[in-house]
């Protein structure tokens, strides 16, 4: 048997860092957002579309995209419960512990969309990982033509960072449109899938980049949508979510077709998506 | 001030259709104004008027007794409401309201009707123009089937 040694960087990068809650905001009946902070080092400052393996002692550990973060190593992870590692990242109250290893992964990239025109396109928890480019988006705003940001999510009760989005929504620095599949007339804004708020958009195809975060499906369609209005499938970001678990292209467990998700995603243009994801083997 | 003839004729709904149709949809068209809060189709009501909305929001539902008015869908400026007119028993299967102040281009479906008798042309273009809506709406309704917002995994 051979033991890695502690120079290792492999070891290095497969050891969680110490961080503990600062603040938790419940987003929504099963989503969470932790402020984190480091106990000790902090991880390298990550860029927007990365992500962190969140591992919750003794329990487990799930890729988390990283939803912000400030200059002194404060880090947000939002989280949705869906499984037993997320429920108990979910259930960490302010002062409890938390591993993290990363940040890992390709960004958004939206700084190959300046001089044309950007739409964010999020579903549901999608918006999490989106979150900074919009934030970015929102500094550097002279570097754009037009902006938009489209949210879909079940119901006005699943809907994340209202505060945040009414925020954007009253600054108006960029375009904010969100809709829900169903609600009562107390929701004054739209239903409807998210993909129909695309016609509200006035757009220049030739030059828009998209982009889009959500379950896979919503992105198949939101990409579909896009490109039938002239936006290239090159211009069509998309965020992945596979198995990541070793989040350095190792393991395997996030293969899709020739890429680890972990490193060669979780950002991916659309034209490399879009036939792989049409193949029911992968 | 635009007359309804032009707002017609600029409306990509009815691109294609020949002059002679757009004056003749122009005479069955007048222009309509809804304060915020009123019906504008009730459920169960005769359908003879169709709507191409300027501006303003419209909310489709339906009333259920353990949950009051429940939203369905909404439309804004550009899109079309109602198409029960084109279909027996020609009443509406949704009550819609103005979600906002609504101006929109109210037409007469019960004349459209008519004329359909007569102009087979007038007839299938119409019925493409709404077979098309309702295919994007049918996708829509589709895409909420799937639940597309849910959860990818379960760790």
């Amino acid at each position: 048997m051979v033991l890695l040694a502690a120079a290792d960087p492999t070891v290095e990068v497969m050891t969680p860092v110490l961080y503990r809650v600062l603040s938790r905001a419940r987003e929504t009946a099963d989503t969470v957002t932790l402020e984190l902070e480091p106990v000790g080092e902090a991880l390298a400052v990550p860029a927007p579309g990365q992500f962190n393996m969140m591992y919750s002692l003794g329990v487990g550990e799930v890729p988390i995209s990283v939803s912000g973060w400030s200059g002194d190593g404060r880090i947000l992870h939002t989280v949705r419960a869906v499984g037993a590692i997320s429920e108990a990242l979910c259930g960490l109250q302010p002062g409890g512990l938390v591993g993290l290893r990363g940040p890992f992964g390709t960004t958004w990239g939206a700084e190959k969309a300046v001089g044309g025109d950007v739409v964010v396109v999020a579903g549901g928890i999608g918006l999490a990982p989106l979150r900074p480019a919009v934030n970015e988006l929102i500094v550097h705003r002279d570097r754009y033509r037009r902006a938009a940001l489209l949210v879909g999510a079940r119901s006005p009760e699943e809907i994340i960072f209202t505060e945040e989005l009414a925020g954007w929504r009253s600054d108006a620095v960029i375009e904010v449109m969100v809709t829900v599949d169903a609600a009562t007339t107390e929701w004054k804004g739209d239903v409807g899938v998210v993909t129909t708020l695309f016609d509200r958009l006035s757009l220049d195809p030739e030059v828009t980049t998209a982009l889009v975060c959500g379950p896979e499906i919503m992105m198949r369609f939101a990409a579909a949508g896009l490109m039938a209005r002239g936006v290239s499938a090159e211009r069509v970001i998309v965020s992945m979510e596979r198995s990541m678990q070793c989040g350095i292209g190792r393991c395997g467990h996030c293969q899709l077709g020739p890429y680890f998700i972990c490193t060669d995603g979780p950002v991916f243009p659309w034209s490399e998506m879009a036939p792989l994801l049409a193949r029911r083997e992968l | 001030m635009k007359t309804i003839a032009e707002l017609i004729a600029e409306h990509a709904f009815f691109e294609g259709l020949a002059e002679s149709e757009l004056t003749f949809l122009a005479g069955c068209a007048k222009n309509v104004h809804f304060d915020a809060g009123t019906r504008i189709l009730a459920e169960g009501d005769e359908a003879n008027t169709f709507y191409v909305i300027r501006t303003g929001k419209v909310a489709l539902g339906y009333f259920q007794p353990e949950r009051g008015n429940v939203v369905i869908e909404t439309l804004r400026g550009g899109d079309v409401l109602g198409w029960s007119w084109l279909f027996e028993p020609y009443r509406w299967h949704f009550d819609a309201d103005a979600a906002e102040p609504v101006s929109a281009m109210a037409f007469d479906g019960a004349c459209l009707r008519s004329k359909c008798e007569t102009d087979p042309r007038l007839c299938y273009q119409m019925t493409q123009r709404f077979a098309k809506v309702m295919m994007e709406r049918l996708q829509a309704t589709r895409l909420r089937l799937l639940d597309i917002y849910g959860p990818p995994g379960s760790r």
